[in-house]
């Protein structure tokens, strides 16, 4: 092997604090090693050409590159050699930026460890072999998990494009939280209004299958070929007849349920639609509180329903769905109040929510627009809004910024002004993070127009007087303590990550971060992609973001379910396990512990033997650690090639 | 080069790519400073980790070793740093039958946004090795030998391997 070693400056960030020049010159001494040099930036254009020269130049069949983290560039530089005509996997990168030179000042130990990294890297590419990737079939259909606007858009934006889809909803209805609010900020349009026919255009679509009230059970499969079971919840009601009516809704005799999408402020029937816009607009039964279930014995819904849709004995359904990709599309749910004791939420009801109250002035919400306290029904004068209820608060284990509270609750006062001209709202505000555009107009004529009373500082706590609320806190820009008689108070409750996220995370198997959100393939650049090739991400599931920002992550991850199935072949990664079938024993230990079930045990000459289903493989080589013979080797990582490394550190 | 004598010890990582890795890399970005005695090996998963790397290792004279991977239910390949544990657990306890100080070694899980904890983890560790001092330097170790250390660790027949 004739193995080229680039030692880059990267600018400063390495040349700083590591002498890349003797670094360079020292790899001239490791085996194989026939050529060295320094460069300025190795992954910029002329970088890049001056490899692709080098290696034409020297006849080089190998190249290491001394610079970022392989997580960065690795397949920048695997695409230069290719362009230079090598195969790929024929390189082999030293990180000695983020591991060496960032790290640390001393420029003699910086050095010396470089030249360690780059004899390991050229003692693995040594034993390096080329790789070529095989290709597979893709099935071009995608399925949305979750109908919140985000899912919404990505499923409109694929079923556009041409595509397949299947959207699938926890709930009766899509619409997600977007569908419970009346206004959105800073255009203050009727949220119902323009997502309304968006979710029309859902159910109207000829590409899109909708199942709603249903789940995820499990997924295998991989890239281009995913298997998806659904779970479709009981409803209770045969939606091929329910014409959603509402007869049943008005003579259920179980009317004082609370209603989960009025946010439980208000009541609701135990078969319910959940709201007049709903899609599908179907009617669902709720066994925890309907009399058939609960007593034995009603049966009103299925003598009035009209088409004889009540099935008291329906039972879940799984369906199996073949999708090519998948775009994760769960959203969040709220913090829970009642963890902050001391602001008496779930103690008092006129404690609420940002998104009670949102209902509480939804002209389809509980009170018909007309804003009332939960406790007596009277209107409110004095409102006072607390921001970062479980934002920004370490204590509670919530240290991140919720994003879309600041905007929403200025909303909600310019709103309250408008329902009740002679009310006061205070906002008692940690920062404003009005950042986008018209953001931070919108939260200036909430307090110079419409007389909102912004006050720095927190709120220590919340207790009740008669029929008021006293709300003590401090305000830090004059100094003073507050005390302020509130008839209702709105708390700007946080995001959090939605309820069984982390276990969709793992069916999915993407990564999730430690309060539950999705973690993305990359915070800067890769922002909807995953680790898991074929999985997407749109909207909150990743992390809290207002309607533009899901909409728009929704059309992205489209536009790269799109980019995926514009081939009709995939390529498959081809650093996976191979089994020496000479050495198999037919043990079946690698097919036991394979997380992927990628392994299957073939015949071979009468032998049981393991045989690697490459497609399936993903390339984590537990296999090749438990194989008591050595005979499944994971490429580019195997037992020779990690032992050099340790040899080539241990005996210099 | 080797290790600088008399300021660096000898210490190994392993690491996995997705989550230990990348927190190594999150403390680069942060510029957390930390010794340089370090010395990191990237494997995919944790449970490529075979105990025998890390065996041979402390045999051929490292006088630390020091793995990483995802936190236990964060694995990138869902369970791999599951067997990883177990196997690591097995042989922290196996090592002073070896006749190495198995404070020498020890396991982490570091995650990819951790950048601030992996510093703590590698500067911690390096301490601890530099108040143990270099370890004993075991010359001519027949492959013989390690090959009874390998079918021991492994519980198998390898040694055929």
């Amino acid at each position: 092997m004739r193995i080229g070693v680039f030692v880059c400056h990267c600018g400063s960030n390495i040349e700083g604090t590591v002498d890349t020049a003797t670094v360079a010159k020292a790899s001239l001494d490791f085996p194989e090693v026939v050529y060295a040099t320094d460069t300025m930036y190795a992954c910029s254009e002329p970088g890049q050409d001056g490899i692709i020269q080098a290696i034409k130049d020297k006849n080089l069949t190998g190249v290491v590159v001394a610079s970022c983290t392989p997580r960065m560039h690795e397949p920048t530089f695997r695409r230069a050699v290719e362009r230079a005509g090598l195969n790929r996997f024929m390189f082999e990168m030293a990180n000695i930026r983020e591991h060496v030179s960032w790290i640390g000042r001393d420029r003699e130990a910086n050095t010396n460890k470089s030249v360690d990294l780059v004899r390991i890297a050229v003692e693995k590419l040594r034993r390096d072999a080329p790789l070529i990737p095989s290709k597979f079939s893709v099935n071009k259909r995608v399925m949305v998990i979750g109908g919140g606007v985000a899912g919404i858009q990505a499923a409109l934006d694929c079923a556009d494009g041409g595509l397949e889809v299947v959207l699938v909803e926890r709930e009766s209805s899509i619409g997600g939280k977007m569908a419970k609010l009346d206004k959105t900020f800073p255009t203050v349009d009727c949220s119902s209004c323009i997502l309304g026919p968006k979710m029309v255009d859902v159910a109207q679509h000829p590409n899109i299958t909708l199942h709603a009230y249903s789940e995820v059970d499990s997924i295998g499969g991989y890239v281009g070929n995913f298997q998806v079971q659904v779970k479709k919840r009981a409803t209770y009601v045969d939606w091929e007849l329910c014409t959603g009516c509402g007869a049943c809704m008005e003579k259920c005799p179980s009317k004082k349920n609370p209603d989960a999408f009025n946010e439980k402020i208000g009541p609701c029937t135990s078969i319910n639609i959940p709201f007049p816009q709903a899609i599908p607009k179907k009617a669902v039964i709720d066994p925890t509180t309907c009399r058939q279930f609960v007593k034995g014995k009603c049966g009103v819904c299925a003598k009035v329903c009209p088409t004889g849709a009540i099935k008291y004995d329906m039972t879940d359904e799984i369906v199996t769905e073949d999708v090519g990709a998948i775009v994760a599309a769960t959203g969040y749910d709220l913090f829970d109040i009642s963890k902050v004791t001391e602001y008496g939420g779930g103690r008092y009801p006129d404690v609420i929510t940002g998104l009670q109250y949102e209902r509480l002035l939804s002209a389809s919400g509980p009170t018909g627009g007309h804003i009332k306290r939960p406790s007596d029904g009277k209107e409110p004068k004095n409102i006072v809004f607390i921001q970062c209820v479980g934002s920004r608060d370490k204590s509670l284990d919530r240290p991140y910024c919720s994003g879309f509270c600041c905007m929403y609750t200025a909303k909600q006062t310019i709103l309250t002004k408008d329902h009740i001209p002679d009310s006061q709202s205070y906002v008692f505000y940690m920062d404003i993070r009005s950042p986008g555009k018209m953001y931070d107009e919108f939260t200036r004529r909430a307090m110079e127009e419409y007389g909102a009373r912004y006050i720095r500082g927190r709120v220590a706590m919340v207790y009740p007087k008669g029929d008021k609320m006293i709300v003590r806190g401090a305000d830090t820009l004059a100094g003073t303590q507050v005390e302020i008689e509130a008839d209702l108070v709105v708390l700007a409750a946080g995001a959090e990550a939605a309820k069984g996220a982390p276990q969709l995370a793992e069916k999915l198997r993407i990564s999730y971060d430690k309060y539950g959100f999705f973690m993305e393939s990359h915070p800067k650049l890769k922002p909807v992609e995953t680790n898991t090739a074929g999985v997407y991400l749109a909207g909150s599931c990743q992390g809290p973001k207002d309607i533009p920002q899901s909409v728009g992550q929704g059309s992205a991850a489209a536009a790269k379910v799109l980019a995926l199935f514009s081939k009709d072949m995939l390529e498959s990664d081809p650093q996976i396990s191979r089994v020496d079938i000479k050495r198999c024993v037919g043990c079946g230990k690698c097919i036991m512990t394979c997380p992927f079930k990628a392994i299957k045990e073939v015949e071979f000459r009468g032998q049981k033997k393991a045989e690697v289903i490459e497609t399936v493989c993903q390339g984590c080589g537990i296999c090749t650690s438990t194989c008591p013979q050595g005979a499944i080797q994971l490429s580019h990582f195997t037992d020779n090639q990690i032992l050099a490394e340790v040899n080539a550190l241990c005996q210099s | 080069m080797p290790v600088l004598t008399g300021k660096e010890l000898r210490i190994v990582g392993f690491l996995c790519n997705w989550c230990s890795y990348g927190g190594a890399d999150t403390a680069g970005v942060g510029r957390f400073n930390q010794p340089t005695d370090l010395r990191i090996i990237r494997v995919p998963c944790s449970g490529r980790i075979d105990p025998l790397f890390i065996a041979k290792t402390l045999i051929n004279g490292a006088d630390g070793v020091l793995v990483s991977g995802c936190h236990p239910r964060d694995c990138h390949y869902a369970e791999g740093n599951f067997y990883a544990r177990r196997r690591l657990e097995v042989l922290k306890r196996f090592l002073p039958i070896l006749g190495i100080d198995p404070a020498r070694f020890d396991y982490t899980w570091v995650s990819a946004s951790e950048g601030q904890r992996w510093q703590k983890v590698v500067t911690v560790f390096t301490e601890q090795i530099h108040a143990l001092g270099p370890a004993t330097r075991h010359e001519n170790v027949s492959p013989e030998l390690l090959a009874k250390v390998a079918s021991a660790i492994q519980g198998g027949n390898r040694v055929a391997a």
